[in-house]
């Protein structure tokens, strides 16, 4: 690693003057950064852990009925306590190992907007709010290409909002080495129509396959699922070409729907 | 350099640390507790696993300034205060859950994480819960009916036999 300065901020307002300084950089739980730190494939000269602000951590109802979980708070932690939406808990329990469960957190994962990360899905798909230290952006705004949010340089992911659907379920079929997906779909049935996102899959990030969601929120069956979508955009690696993940869209589209509870 | 304060193994220490030393650094080269093993030092493997306030954490993919004011217990801190070898530890031994050695340590941490949260799983919990930690000698079956043993289940007759 280069070498760098490492600051702890208790609140959110010391955090976000300390990212004011040139080439600083918000560290999460690192299970990411950490690792892209040490490949020297970033040099921060200030890394601004937000682990110590208690702020930010817990998972707590809100008035208008959403779940809100602070956005450093872990994905162990999303796991047991996000019992009032099953769906969003088993994909928090269900992240890399758990030892990385213990350390990764929401607002890290969803600030890296990795192309193949299970929340970004989860947070499409169920149109979630995320909140930041100084405004509020809906999921549909949020997410914008591989790696790409609308988070400002210095802007800290507070909270996140999720609705919770009458129904909902993620599968992902898993790249066994690094247990992220390479193709996560996550569905989620609310009253006013049916949310799909696909994570994994295309060369611009998450996407909400809207095909799909147009055919469930009239049948909500797993047979009501359109044919794969084309092959063309998507993510083609040795693990698998953009046809393969095209045809993985459909197939984890049916059983999210078929296990959808 | 910044000053880190914790309690490792029930022990208060201190120690100068550089913004990017990782916690592992911290334990096995200012501390010399070198049970702690660093096999991939990429957050693969779980040679390096160590409770941090009481959770199985990868000690190579924490820095060791996050760990300010933590408790933290190492393989060191595993054995009973006379010395003797914790129930996981003998289980480890009873069942030969190791060949060359190196990931046990992040074996046991990561068995006595289970074991707190569920003190009687099944095999294909104890199977799931070590995703996280690889033993490249691909010793698994003893592994698993070690931990089987030490929660004091019968240890199952596992699809290798």
């Amino acid at each position: 690693m280069y070498s760098f300065d490492i600051q702890r901020p208790t609140s959110v307002a010391d955090a976000v003057s300390a990212l004011g300084a040139e080439e600083a950089q918000a560290l999460g739980g690192g299970q990411t950064l950490i690792p892209t730190l040490k490949q020297r494939l970033a040099s921060p000269s200030v890394l601004v852990s937000l682990g110590a602000i208690a702020e930010i951590k817990g998972v707590c109802t809100g008035d208008d009925g959403a779940l809100c979980i602070g956005g450093g708070t872990t994905h162990a932690t999303v796991a047991k306590e996000a019992s009032a939406y099953p769906a969003l808990a088993a994909l928090a329990g269900n992240i890399g190992d758990p030892a990385v469960r213990n350390r990764g957190t929401i607002g890290g994962s969803l600030a890296n907007n990795d192309p193949s990360a299970c929340y970004p899905a989860a947070a499409l798909a169920s149109g979630a709010t995320i909140v930041t230290n100084s405004r509020s952006i809906a999921a549909d705004d949020y997410f914008q290409g591989m790696f790409a949010t609308a988070l400002e340089e210095g802007e800290i992911i507070t909270e996140v909002r999720f609705p919770v659907p009458e129904k909902a379920a993620y599968m992902k079929f898993e790249q066994p080495a690094s247990r992220f997906a390479l193709v996560g779909v996550f569905v989620a049935k609310y009253a006013d129509g049916v949310r799909v996102a696909v994570t994994g899959a295309s060369e611009d990030g998450v996407f909400r396959w809207t095909d799909a969601e147009a055919a469930l929120s009239s049948n909500f069956s797993a047979d009501a699922v359109p044919a794969a979508p084309s092959g063309d955009g998507m993510i083609s690696d040795l693990h698998g070409s953009g046809a393969y993940r095209a045809h993985l869209v459909a197939v984890m589209t049916k059983r999210a729907v078929a296990a959808a509870s | 350099m910044t000053k880190v304060t914790m309690t490792v193994n029930g022990k208060t220490v201190s120690g100068e640390v550089k913004g990017n030393t990782l916690l592992t650094e911290f334990l096995r080269e200012d501390l010399r507790l070198t049970g702690t093993h660093v096999g991939c030092d990429t957050s693969q493997c779980g040679a390096c696993v160590v409770h941090v306030n009481g959770e199985a954490v990868k000690s190579c993919t924490m820095f060791a300034a996050e760990a300010d004011g933590a408790e933290v217990k190492t393989i060191e801190g595993m054995a009973n205060a006379d010395g003797s070898l914790s129930v996981i530890q003998q289980a480890f031994q009873d069942y030969h859950g190791l060949q060359c050695g190196f990931c046990t340590p992040g074996m046991v941490m990561s068995a006595a994480a289970l074991l707190k949260d569920n003190p009687k799983p099944t095999e294909a919990e104890v199977r799931d819960y070590l995703e996280g930690n690889i033993c490249r000698c691909t010793g698994y079956h003893n592994i698993v009916r070690a931990i089987m043993a030490a929660s004091g289940q019968d240890v199952p007759a596992v699809a290798a036999e």
